[in-house]
């Protein structure tokens, strides 16, 4: 018995499952509610957000969001002027995260975690269904759980999309 | 009876479209869509892709001409082929793959199978059709668009059997599309990261009169100017010395080569400067000797190309029209064939511009879509092209110029339409 428990904390590179979860629920929410400096707080300095389009390599292929740790900045100083007019007025989102998966750690130690989501977006000119999976890598700075990686590969990913200037 | 309940037949478009404003309806109704597919779009030179997306012999990609499905072939001798995605015998799909390398194409409803040249090669239990080689293999081959043309890598189809060449349809664009691929040291661009697809429930022609509009930046991209150090909104400003050209058959540029030659530094017109990519800056002056810093100052164009292609500096756009009121953008970045050091940074500036998400191009697709809503209203009924008709001039080579933020480019686009709109209408 204790064997396994000592199995799973490997696993999760020392985390716990509830905290894993907690922590994605918690990303969910504010990106949902546009709590945008709580959101850019939970990225590590190293961090990439990643939305494929139809490629798997993004330093050679096209990809919908392809952000370093300064261009998720960027991204969020932009939705913060007031004139994105693409999201003016904000979209309304709701999404459920499920089918939390400890995967693995990283060489240098992340934790990786997938996720299965289901976001509702209703916007001024209609409702849009966005789904995919989510790939997290998350690791402990300071005492706070962060995520270094986020990889959102949308179902639609080979289709044309509509405009998503949120924050998926 | 207002031009708004206009008869259903016998649209007149040469009073929907003045010199200075455009009617409402064109960009409305279903009936003047079905009419630009048989006018436009399936009669004149649309771009279809390039030919780095069919590389090898017998290479494959699916494209698009409007709503046709088209796939792009290249044959063992290396000819490249568009065909339509439809089987001579019940118009069942043939390829169903986005692309591949297979010699040949099999329809999986009944066996059918073709030539990637288009050509019919087999029909399973042949004796039902008296046996084998009875059917033509032309006429009961794959549908094809009888005129491919290729300039400088650059694929264009026309259904048309006959009219313009593609070099008479291109004319003065044919420059702009060789100013791009003379950035590359060896002179070729490469389409090889892949097309995003962007949709927008718009009319195409938004899009299109859009892309050498310079009146708008400041207003729809004042977000990101805001926050990034972007050169952008000054080239199009009152005062800036970039002009828009209307180059001929609905073609359109904004030329900022004046405020980039004002500038005089090379690869400034990247926003950048050569000691950040002094291989590509070398290579450049190894090919091309003292041309290369005409070259390095002048950059990339930003022209539109009637009705489909819009190159965007470092960008290609491919409009895509699917219905009066839905259009995807296909877009991708430009690779410059021996511009390794620069390619990465061009993928990157890129993504980050143009798409869903795009911190320019997702602004754009908002006001298109708004903009679509806004020209259902009924009052007033017309949009207005007015804007540098007080200052437009001829150009040393006859071309008529405006200022960076007039709608020269939009009255060109308009002139040509109403051409090939109003071309064997009767009486």
């Amino acid at each position: 018995m204790t064997a396994t428990v000592q199995a799973g904390r490997e696993a999760t590179g020392g985390l716990d499952i509830r905290t894993i979860e907690q922590f994605l629920y918690r990303e969910a929410r504010l990106a949902d509610e546009f709590e945008l400096e709580a959101w850019e707080q939970l990225w590590t300095d190293d961090a990439i957000y990643w939305v494929p389009a139809g490629g798997d390599d993004p330093n050679t292929q096209m990809s919908v969001i392809f952000d370093n740790r300064s261009r998720i900045g960027l991204r969020v100083r932009q939705l913060n002027t007031g004139k994105r007019h693409s999201q003016l007025p904000r979209s309304r989102m709701r999404r459920v995260v499920s089918n939390v998966e400890v995967i693995g750690t990283e060489e240098n130690g992340d934790t990786v975690v997938e996720a299965n989501f289901v976001l509702v977006e209703s916007r001024v000119r209609g409702r849009q269904v966005w789904a995919g999976r989510y790939t997290y890598r998350l690791r402990t700075v300071d005492g706070q759980l962060r995520m270094s990686y986020k990889k959102v590969a949308l179902v639609d990913r080979d289709h044309d999309l509509p405009t998503m200037s949120f924050l998926i | 009876m207002t031009l708004t309940d206009l008869p259903r037949t016998g649209i007149p478009y040469d009073q929907l479209i003045e010199p200075s404003r455009v009617h409402g309806s064109l960009y409305t109704r279903q009936d003047v869509f079905a009419e630009e597919l048989a006018k436009i779009w399936y009669t004149t030179w649309v771009f279809v892709g390039h030919v780095s997306e069919v590389a090898k012999p017998n290479d494959y990609v699916r494209k698009n001409i409007g709503p046709q499905d088209v796939v792009m072939t290249r044959d063992a001798e290396g000819e490249v082929h568009l065909l339509l995605n439809r089987c001579a015998h019940r118009g069942n799909m043939v390829c169903e793959a986005d692309k591949g390398n297979s010699s040949s194409f099999r329809c999986p409803y009944h066996g059918w199978t073709y030539r990637n040249n288009g050509m019919l090669a087999g029909y399973p239990y042949s004796k039902g059709y008296g046996g084998k080689g009875q059917l033509d293999p032309v006429t009961m081959g794959m549908g094809r668009v009888p005129r491919v043309g290729v300039y400088r890598g650059f694929v264009f189809g026309s259904f048309a059997e006959d009219g313009p060449s593609l070099e008479e349809h291109l004319g003065a664009a044919a420059g702009e599309i060789d100013r791009l691929v003379n950035l590359s040291p060896e002179g070729e661009i490469e389409v090889s990261a892949g097309w995003l697809k962007h949709r927008a429930k718009a009319n195409w022609k938004l899009l299109a009169e859009n892309e050498t509009d310079g009146y708008h930046p400041q207003f729809v991209h004042s977000s990101i100017f805001t926050v990034a150090d972007s050169g952008i909104g000054d080239l199009y400003a009152d005062g800036a010395e970039s002009v828009t050209r209307a180059l001929g058959n609905g073609h359109s540029e904004n030329d900022l080569r004046p405020e980039f030659r004002r500038l005089g530094k090379p690869m400034g017109w990247f926003g950048t400067t050569e000691n950040k990519v002094p291989k590509y800056v070398a290579r450049m002056r190894e090919k091309y000797g003292e041309a290369a810093e005409k070259l390095l100052i002048d950059g990339a164009p930003h022209v539109m190309i009637f009705p489909n292609l819009f190159i965007a500096e470092i960008q290609m756009f491919a409009i895509q029209p699917l219905a009066a009121d839905l259009t995807v953008q296909h877009v991708t970045a430009v690779q410059l064939k021996g511009g390794e050091e620069m390619n990465r940074r061009l993928l990157q500036q890129t993504v980050g511009s143009v798409g869903p998400a795009g911190m320019l191009l997702a602004d754009d697709t908002e006001m298109y879509e708004r903009n679509q809503a806004g020209v259902a209203e009924l009052r007033p009924e017309w949009l207005d092209v007015r804007r540098g008709l007080v200052r437009e001039r001829q150009d040393e080579n006859g071309f008529t110029i405006g200022s960076a933020n007039d709608e020269t480019g939009m009255r060109g686009f308009w002139a040509h339409y109403k051409e090939l709109m109003t071309k064997g209408a009767a009486g």
